[in-house]
């Protein structure tokens, strides 16, 4: 049974687009996806390291930004007269300029605010978020600010025998975002499990005692925040070219909080847990647009992050976990003692 | 020269709304150990119940601005009493994901309510100008400075001179022996929260008036008392009044001198150097933070 659910999910996941032909719901499916995959990358930090970065955002906007602007191409002047321009490139190579920029933020910001823990870390990383909407909305030149860089081509691929191809169907791009998704949930998989992943997880239960046995904490948490950039990064550079339209918005600060509730719903620190939670926030909208405003839809998010805070602290999947009796079987989701926020 | 002195009056005008707004975040975390999300939504609330007050009641600016005040200290309390209150013990992290529930309701309640087209509230003051010398100031500004003024000055008073104030500095230097000593932890805290959120809300509704009232007012709001407070270190009252006057003149003047986009990035940058080079913020004595 335990083999056989995953791969079951994976199953139906990829045979979305033949039972799903309704293309306002493949679009639903789509922009899930995505946020997603950007919920996995938060949950690296959230859940495994235990940082609160709600910055995370910033990093879905670089990458949207690096890719758009990689295939846009663009002419800037820099202070003293230093030119650069920059001709269009193909989306193919925006997408691993996207990862590249992202990770190397990550990597700067990782070095820089990890030098200061809890409410002051959240701080810094709201902060750094702000502060790239605001130059991504006042630098005209390169961002084209408010007025939102337009027409960002599909993805292209080369095909043996046919030539380039060009990514205008929903169907093939629900498959391009399927398989990065998978992609970087092997990737996260792969990292928790490892050396480095039990380190984060030490990082996180007892930091003065992981240090003891010789943690090199600032290197582990560095390199969770590279890993989880680029992800981010890699979420934004899909969904530029998936909308084909990106303006400095997508650096809202609500965006971040959209994946901390997909998260914490979900269950922080789990595999499936943002999975789980992105599937339901991401397909609520289509739910409640029939009788709720958009604010009222926000009254309903926000109540729901309080409730599941209050009623499930631990979020959806150690719950299910919990009642299915397979809680011995998934040591990395049940029974971490850092989280009693239940208790009275 | 002219230039500048009025950006320095418009800074300590500024200033002494953005301490406010400083002062009531910095005594919450530091007393409850509660980062606040809720802040910013307290400020609107205070601009809006001001607006609701004199546009749709028709009561005096004056009497609406006081009413303002004890309405925001009451949502605060409310809010503490309900949804902190069952979290006592409760890491940090929790309650600041409470507090960012509570933040996105109520803002979208007042969106939800209030519609989202900006409000002006109308005052009694002239509209022409005071000039003195160079410098133009209107006299609902000069109200605004008073009025911030008084209040910190105010504040201070209580946290300093009466027994409710000794009580809550005790509470903010140990919670434990504070309780042992026989001060009622549970009443600090909700009284903490009412008066950070009273403010708040007199911040909302000093500002209100000379700029307009919108639902997305908040957020600003908050992200800026964030940034006061790490200026002056979290939990220090007198680096919190100080960091508001800061942010503001160096809003003022980056608006002036460099770019008035940039005018609201000021703050950010601030909090990421100072959190880099001093973390514990600018005026911090030996007291623990953080």
């Amino acid at each position: 049974m335990k083999r056989v659910l995953p791969f079951l999910c994976v199953v139906v996941f990829l045979t979305v687009p033949f039972w799903l032909q309704d293309q306002y719901f493949l679009h639903v499916a789509i922009t899930t996806t995505i946020f997603v995959i950007a919920a996995m990358s938060l949950n690296l930090l959230l859940g495994y390291t235990g940082q609160l970065s709600l910055g995370h955002v910033a990093f879905f906007g670089i990458g949207a930004y690096a890719s758009a602007l990689t295939t846009l191409g663009f002419d800037v002047e820099l202070v003293g007269g230093l030119r650069i321009v920059h001709s269009p490139w193909p989306p193919v190579i925006g997408f691993p300029v996207a990862i590249m920029i992202a990770g190397l933020c990550g990597y700067l910001i990782g070095k820089l605010s990890f030098k200061v823990r809890g409410a002051y870390f959240v701080i810094v990383t709201i902060s750094f978020a702000e502060v790239t909407r605001l130059v991504a909305l006042n630098w005209v030149e390169l961002t084209q600010g408010p007025l939102a860089l337009n027409n960002i081509p599909p993805y292209t691929l080369w095909i043996p025998g046919i030539g380039f191809h060009e990514f205008w169907s929903k169907t093939a791009y629900f498959y391009i975002v399927a398989a990065v998704a998978l992609a970087s949930y092997v990737i996260i998989q792969r990292l928790v499990n490892s050396r480095a992943g039990r380190a984060m997880v030490a990082l996180k239960d007892n930091e003065s005692l992981a240090v003891s046995v010789g943690i090199d904490v600032t290197r582990y948490l560095v390199l969770a925040a590279v890993v989880s950039a680029a992800i981010a990064g890699a979420a934004g550079s899909l969904y530029a070219h998936y909308v084909k339209i990106i303006d400095p918005d997508i650096f809202l600060f609500i965006y971040t909080v959209t994946m901390v509730i997909m998260v914490i719903t979900g269950g922080k620190g789990t595999l499936a847990g943002p999975v789980v939670g992105g599937i339901i926030f991401g397909f609520l909208p289509v739910v409640l647009r029939s009788f709720a405003s958009p604010a009222m839809q926000w009254i309903i998010y926000g109540g729901l992050m309080i409730a599941i805070v209050f009623l499930l602290p631990q979020g959806i999947v150690p719950a299910v976990e919990r009642i299915l009796g397979r809680a011995r079987s998934a040591p990395q989701a049940a029974g971490s003692p850092s989280s009693k926020a239940g208790d009275k | 020269v002219h230039e500048f002195l009025q950006h320095l009056v418009n800074g300590l005008i500024l200033g002494s709304t953005y301490a406010l707004l400083g002062i009531g975040l910095t005594l919450i975390f530091g007393i409850m150990r509660v980062v606040n999300f809720t802040h910013g939504e307290l400020y609107a609330f205070g601009a809006y119940a001001v607006y609701f007050a004199t546009a749709l009641l028709g009561i005096n600016f004056f009497v609406g601005l006081a009413l303002a005040v004890i309405a925001g200290c009451l949502l605060g309390a409310l809010i503490e009493y309900v949804l902190l209150r069952p979290l006592q013990g409760a890491d940090i992290d929790t309650t600041m994901l409470v507090m960012i529930g509570t933040w996105i309701v109520m803002q979208n309640a007042e969106l939800l309510y209030w519609g989202g087209v900006a409000k002006a509230v109308i005052t009694p003051f002239p509209d022409e100008p005071l000039q003195i010398g160079p410098i133009y100031v209107s006299w609902l500004r000069i109200f605004v400075l008073v009025m911030g003024t008084v209040l910190i000055v105010a504040t201070y008073l209580l946290i300093d001179h009466t027994k409710l104030g000794k009580a809550m500095r005790s509470t903010f230097q140990d919670r434990d022996t504070a309780a042992l000593m026989g001060v009622n932890i549970k009443g600090i805290y909700t009284i903490t929260f009412a008066l950070g959120s009273g403010l708040a809300a007199a911040a909302g509704a000093l500002l209100g008036p000379v700029f307009l009232v919108a639902p997305t007012m908040g957020d600003m709001a908050s992200l800026k008392a964030f940034a006061i407070v790490i200026l002056g270190g979290l939990g220090n009252i007198t680096g919190a009044a100080l960091g508001g006057f800061i942010l503001a003149f160096v809003e003022e003047l980056g608006a002036g001198y460099i770019s008035s986009g940039y005018r609201d990035a000021m703050g950010f940058l601030i909090i990421i150097v100072i959190l880099l080079f001093r973390p514990t913020g600018l005026f911090t004595r030996a007291e623990r933070v953080g």
